[in-house]
């Protein structure tokens, strides 16, 4: 290696681009040609797609819906929330974990355990739906 | 006959401060700011922190003004605001026919043939809003110099607009030319507007009816080509993807000042990692690299010092570990002692594509080895997270690494910083 000392160096070179492109992975194995896809949980959750958000639930109020204390949510924030979605909603501007239930003019947040109670939206309450919880992970050890 | 081109401007609306307000619904109607690296000056601002806060102020000036005035302010946390882009550039690209991505906040598309515009410029704002949280505006025109005008339109007029605005019909067009100064125009810096008022050229209609060979001889081709595309020509069209860089550079100033050269060597070896990580990223090998240093600028108390280190490497390489070890050497040519420093920057030059490089039958190559390993290397990174391998002189969490004191969490890259949602 030859170096050389070239004194200062002005301000300069090019801008980094924000963000790393992805290197095609080889597959070095003779099974290559039989290997039909991966299986892959990304898509099976379609947590690539730009609508799809994961979250991290806190809380026991939604065991009841199979949804436990720091299990991972997926939430899809393209669909139209609807009567009895399961939905993370700002509920004055705290983001929340339930049920949506629509009932005339009611509009009432489900929890799915008995010890925690409806929680009905009042006049003077600001809720908007976040996104619709379309799955959930949960790490068994 | 072939359809007239429609171009459309999409812009997000103070981009940084709405990604952190995206997940920080509390913060909905509080003023945001955000600082560049080092926590040093505001470089975003929330629509409602403009009247109070200039871009370019230094944080430690306003730190009063903010409290008072109740304004937020965020380190910047690229990470957030990269993802959240990729979102919004991802929506728009479904949606339009081909688009053009020009920075983190901005895309142009081509809207050639398309029946309905004002409805596919407004169903691109309610979907972007909707799927990530991002208002954008839109502009529509038939160039895209006039498109930027529309979309600053847009902007300017949010409430009457609805954020969307299409000027392809002639008097819309003309009724924007005239009520905008040729200060807004893409492209018109503050030296060029001034030049152009002492001509008489005020509003951007002037511009758009002056005469172009008259601006190609007393400026350039490049103002020529700007009053064209205002006059209704199209002279530019949407760009290709960039190709391979030639050069790329990773610089740092360090979260404060160096002496020793230990820490220095710390921060080249990480930097290098970067910048090694994007010339494989491009496919590319590099036969030569440039480090240099420097000590801070501005301190009339500090003995000032800077140098720089050419080095030709063996053979064009794509190795971390070889690149590296050029890397501290060469430092260690350039490093005295008794010195503030503040900065180091690695250069990879003279690149090549991998492959395409034709070195004579008899000179060096890269060991085969060394590019499996390099392969594995990215793979894992790319697969268990950035940093995850790396060179055993970047340290995990160092001391001299960028102040950041006030970043939000990763909320869509980092599985153990999610958005906490709760089951109370």
């Amino acid at each position: 290696m030859s170096y050389s000392i070239i004194g200062p160096i002005a301000e300069g070179g090019l801008k980094l681009p924000l963000c790393l492109f992805q290197v095609p992975a080889g597959f070095p194995s003779p099974a290559a040609d039989h290997i039909e896809a991966h299986i892959s949980l990304d898509e099976v959750l379609n947590i690539r797609a730009p609508h799809v958000y994961l979250v991290s639930i806190t809380g026991e109020s939604m065991q009841g819906a199979g949804i436990f204390d720091g299990d991972l949510a997926v939430v899809d924030r393209s669909l139209e929330p609807a009567h009895g979605h399961i939905v993370v909603a700002l509920l004055n501007n705290d983001p929340v974990c339930k049920r949506l239930c629509i009932r005339g003019k009611d509009v009432i947040l489900l929890s799915e355990n008995p010890k925690y109670p409806p929680r009905y939206v009042l006049e003077g309450d600001e809720l908007s739906i976040w996104g619709v919880i379309t799955g959930s992970v949960r790490s068994h050890v | 006959m072939s359809k007239a081109p429609v171009f459309a401007l999409i812009d997000c609306n103070s981009f940084y401060a709405s990604c952190e307000r995206v997940f920080r619904p509390d913060l909905a109607k509080v003023p945001i700011v955000v600082l560049s690296n080092n926590d040093g000056c505001v470089i975003a601002r929330s629509y409602d922190a403009k009247p109070f806060v200039k871009m370019g102020e230094p944080y430690f000036q306003i730190k009063h003004k903010l409290k008072q005035h109740g304004i937020v302010a965020f380190s910047s946390n690229y990470a957030l605001y990269g993802d959240m882009s990729e979102r919004v550039m991802t929506l728009i690209e479904s949606m339009v026919p081909a688009v053009e991505v020009y920075s983190i906040d901005e895309a142009f598309a081509d809207l050639t043939g398309i029946a309905d515009l004002d409805q596919l410029g407004r169903r691109i704002r309610s979907q972007v809003l909707r799927c990530t949280g991002i208002p954008v505006g839109v502009g529509i025109a038939g160039t895209k110099t006039l498109a930027k005008l529309a979309n600053h339109t847009a902007k300017r007029l949010q409430a009457q607009t609805g954020g969307v605005v299409n000027i392809c019909d002639p008097f819309k067009r003309d009724w924007v030319l005239r009520n905008t100064a040729v200060s807004e125009v893409w492209g018109v810096g503050r030296r060029l507007s001034t030049h152009f008022e002492g001509m008489g050229i005020k509003t951007a209609m002037d511009l758009a009816k002056a005469d172009p060979w008259m601006l190609r001889k007393k400026f350039s081709v490049v103002v020529e080509k700007t009053a064209r595309e205002l006059a209704g020509t199209p002279c530019l069209e949407l760009d290709e993807p960039d190709p391979p860089k030639q050069e790329i550079c990773c610089s740092r100033m360090f979260g404060k000042r160096l002496q020793a050269l230990a820490p220095i060597k710390e921060a080249v070896a990480t930097y290098m990692m970067r910048a090694s990580e994007k010339l494989r990223a491009q496919g590319s090998v590099c036969k030569k690299i440039r480090v240099s240093i420097r000590t801070g600028m501005f301190n009339p108390e500090e003995a000032k010092y800077a140098n720089g280190v050419l080095v030709e490497l063996p053979y064009p390489t794509d190795d971390v570990r070889l690149l590296t070890k050029a890397a501290v050497d060469a430092l260690e040519r350039v490093f005295r002692p008794g010195f503030n420093y503040s900065k180091a920057e690695v250069l990879l030059m003279n690149l090549s594509q991998r492959g395409q490089y034709t070195g004579d039958l008899f000179a060096a190559a890269q060991p085969a080895e060394a590019s499996r390993v390099m392969m594995v290397l990215d793979q894992i990174n790319e697969r268990w997270g950035r940093g995850t391998l790396r060179s055993a002189s970047v340290p995990v969490d160092p001391d001299w690494g960028m102040r950041r004191e006030m970043m939000s969490r990763s909320y869509t890259t980092r599985l153990d910083q999610l958005w906490r949602v709760s089951c109370t």
